[in-house]
């Protein structure tokens, strides 16, 4: 393999539905970055049915080219069509760098496609950068043994290096209207007799019933301090503001405010969110087992010497039920 | 029919810990288990003995102790036991470890591979997929369910989505990969651990799977560990005791730096 050949910086820009994943310009936006450092262009792939119109939306996040797969097969993601148009571009454009959002979708295509091409394929990377060396070399970091451990991955001899990544992670770009980009008709061979192997029966859109706050990017939480169901209305006025959910310290649940499914600590649940917002949360330990890897905390409360100050990254020493509404008023009126 | 369970051994990672001087794993005390996603795919493998009468063989890569895990899944009820262990497959990552199971695979006659989803302690959800790709045969990842029509030997396959799950049909042979969620694992039956015992576990070596050298172990592995540390603990913030007005200003300033909003 010679790597020279390699260059550019690849992203599968998933779709479903014909609708764009926010991960697809989550990715474009670091894409951008890897392109730039090394002078390098960004190409977006975007396969679907009917999904041209898409391609601009793509250039606006950063791509400088979209290959467009356009094709009956393509209409809902399976694994067989979807692996050998991607195959086909590495092998005809031979990418150096590919990235792929780590959905269901991705981390099914993604080691497909690392194996028909006997290449490496990091897991759910969480950062992405070119060593400031003369090497350049892909630095792809994952956590691994349950998060308890990061590890960062090289793919030396191997081409395209490739990585899929956490949605929610990367920072997209703001979209420029001006950027130009160009977008091609890309044709694929498809090998009909392989992908009638898996035969689509239906997709079933499901409404979640019960709410997973371990999953939820964004929590306001709420403790002794709030109270009431009437104060947990007000947390839950923010959250909606935010598009994240309400959780609870074990004292409201224990109170029968709360419901047990919503509560964060030792006996609850373990949570690790973009933001996680204390409020009228003393900090127990065990309350602080269950939210101290989140990613930013802000913690209101009114006592200076509660304990989940020192696990903060802002505290604020005050009355929630002031600050939240009009927290809640100041983003309302921001999205205006 | 024959079905083929691909299991590992790993340590229980809810139970591990960092040293924090050398920032490197404690495993001295952490227990190792059968993967939970694993376990999962192997009740799935005994229902369909229940139901059809299927021959199910368990495989495992890994050291010798992992014979631990294979001796559970024979309490559990499987008819054959494999330990795949040799020091020239050390060291793989993801792929090389597919090929090597590949490998062992193309010896053998089955319907059905079924493997975890992914692992606790790699959590990279690879190895089942790569293991089809390997053998050139279709696959469906994060099974949820599984249904199997012995007229037409076709499985029908609910395959679990962020937002919903698809139903899918393959044929014999194929490779699902499963969801711990979905189903819960029986229980050794004491029975079974007395006869689990009598049993054999083969013992396979790299000559047994034909897998080029460079397939397999570190020389089959495009990728490599250039570091690893532990997560990093973040400096204390700071608290701040003002008005509400200024409290607003702070958090929304905040949310902004962090790209929240």
């Amino acid at each position: 393999m010679n790597l020279a050949e390699y260059k550019d910086v690849y992203v599968f820009a998933e779709q479903r539905d014909g609708k764009l994943q926010n991960v697809a310009l989550e990715l474009l936006g670091k894409a951008r970055e890897l392109a730039d450092a090394n002078q390098e262009k960004v190409v977006a792939m975007l396969l679907g049915k009917d999904v041209k119109p898409l391609a601009q939306t793509l250039i606006e996040h950063g791509a400088d080219k979209v290959l467009v797969v356009d094709n009956d097969l393509l209409k809902d993601y399976l694994t067989e069509p979807y692996t050998e148009a991607i195959t086909q571009i590495i092998t005809e454009q031979k990418p150096s760098i590919m990235l792929i959002g780590a959905t269901t979708i991705g981390r099914d295509l993604g080691p497909r496609v690392s194996a028909r091409n006997r290449t490496g394929l990091t897991a759910d990377a969480t950062k992405l950068e070119i060593s400031d060396d003369e090497a350049h070399e892909f630095r792809m970091t994952r956590p691994a043994f349950g998060g308890n451990l990061m590890a960062t991955i090289l793919c030396k001899n191997h081409r395209p290096q490739m990585s899929t990544v956490r949605p929610g992670v990367m920072q997209k770009m703001a979209a420029d209207a001006s950027r130009k980009g160009e977008i091609v008709d890309y044709k694929v061979d498809f090998d009909t007799k392989k992908i009638a192997r898996v035969k689509l029966v239906k997709t079933v859109k499901e409404e979640k019933t019960v709410t997973d706050i371990s999953e939820a990017k964004i929590l306001v939480s709420g403790g002794r301090g709030v109270g009431t169901k009437d104060g947990f209305g007000k947390l839950e006025a923010l959250a909606k503001e935010l598009g994240g959910e309400v959780s609870s310290s074990r004292a409201m649940v224990d109170a029968g405010v709360m419901d047990a499914s919503r509560q964060v600590g030792q006996t609850g649940k373990t949570v690790r969110p973009a933001l996680y917002m204390a409020c009228g949360i003393s900090g127990a330990i065990q309350h602080l087992a269950g939210m101290e890897e989140s990613e930013l905390i802000v913690a209101i409360n009114k006592d200076k010497f509660a304990p989940i100050f020192q696990v903060a990254d802002l505290g604020i020493v005050g009355d929630l039920h002031k600050i939240v509404p009009m927290l809640t008023e100041r983003l309302r009126t921001m999205q205006k | 029919m024959n079905i083929v369970v691909c299991i590992k051994q790993v340590p229980d990672t809810t139970e591990v810990k960092i040293n924090p001087v050398t920032g490197t794993l404690i495993r001295e005390g952490v227990p190792s288990i059968m993967n939970p996603d694993d376990k999962g795919g192997l009740e799935f493998a005994l229902q369909l003995k229940d139901k059809y009468g299927a021959h199910v063989t368990v495989i495992t890569m890994g050291l010798p102790q992992a014979e631990a895990i294979l001796r559970e899944a024979l309490a559990m009820g499987v008819d054959r036991a494999i330990l795949l262990t040799d020091r020239r497959l050390g060291g793989a990552d993801t792929l090389a470890t597919s090929s090597a199971i590949a490998g062992a695979l193309r010896t053998m006659d089955f319907d059905l591979v079924i493997t975890g989803r992914q692992a606790i302690d790699g959590d990279t959800a690879q190895v089942g997929p790569q293991i089809a790709e390997h053998l050139d045969l279709p696959q469906v990842s994060y099974m949820a369910d599984l249904q199997y029509d012995e007229a037409s030997k076709t499985f029908t396959v609910k395959k679990q989505l962020e937002d919903g799950y698809q139903v899918l049909e393959m044929q014999a042979p194929c490779v699902v990969t499963a969801l711990a969620s979905a189903v819960q694992p029986r229980y050794m039956t004491v029975s079974g651990i007395v006869t689990a015992f009598d049993k054999e576990v083969e013992v396979w070596n790299a000559d047994r799977i034909n897998v080029p050298e460079d397939h397999i172990g570190k020389a089959g592995s495009p990728t490599s560990v250039f570091k690893s540390f532990p997560k990093q603990l973040k400096p204390a913030g700071q608290t701040f005791e003002v008005s509400p007005e200024e409290a607003v200003e702070l958090i929304v300033n905040k949310l902004k730096e962090k790209h929240i909003i």
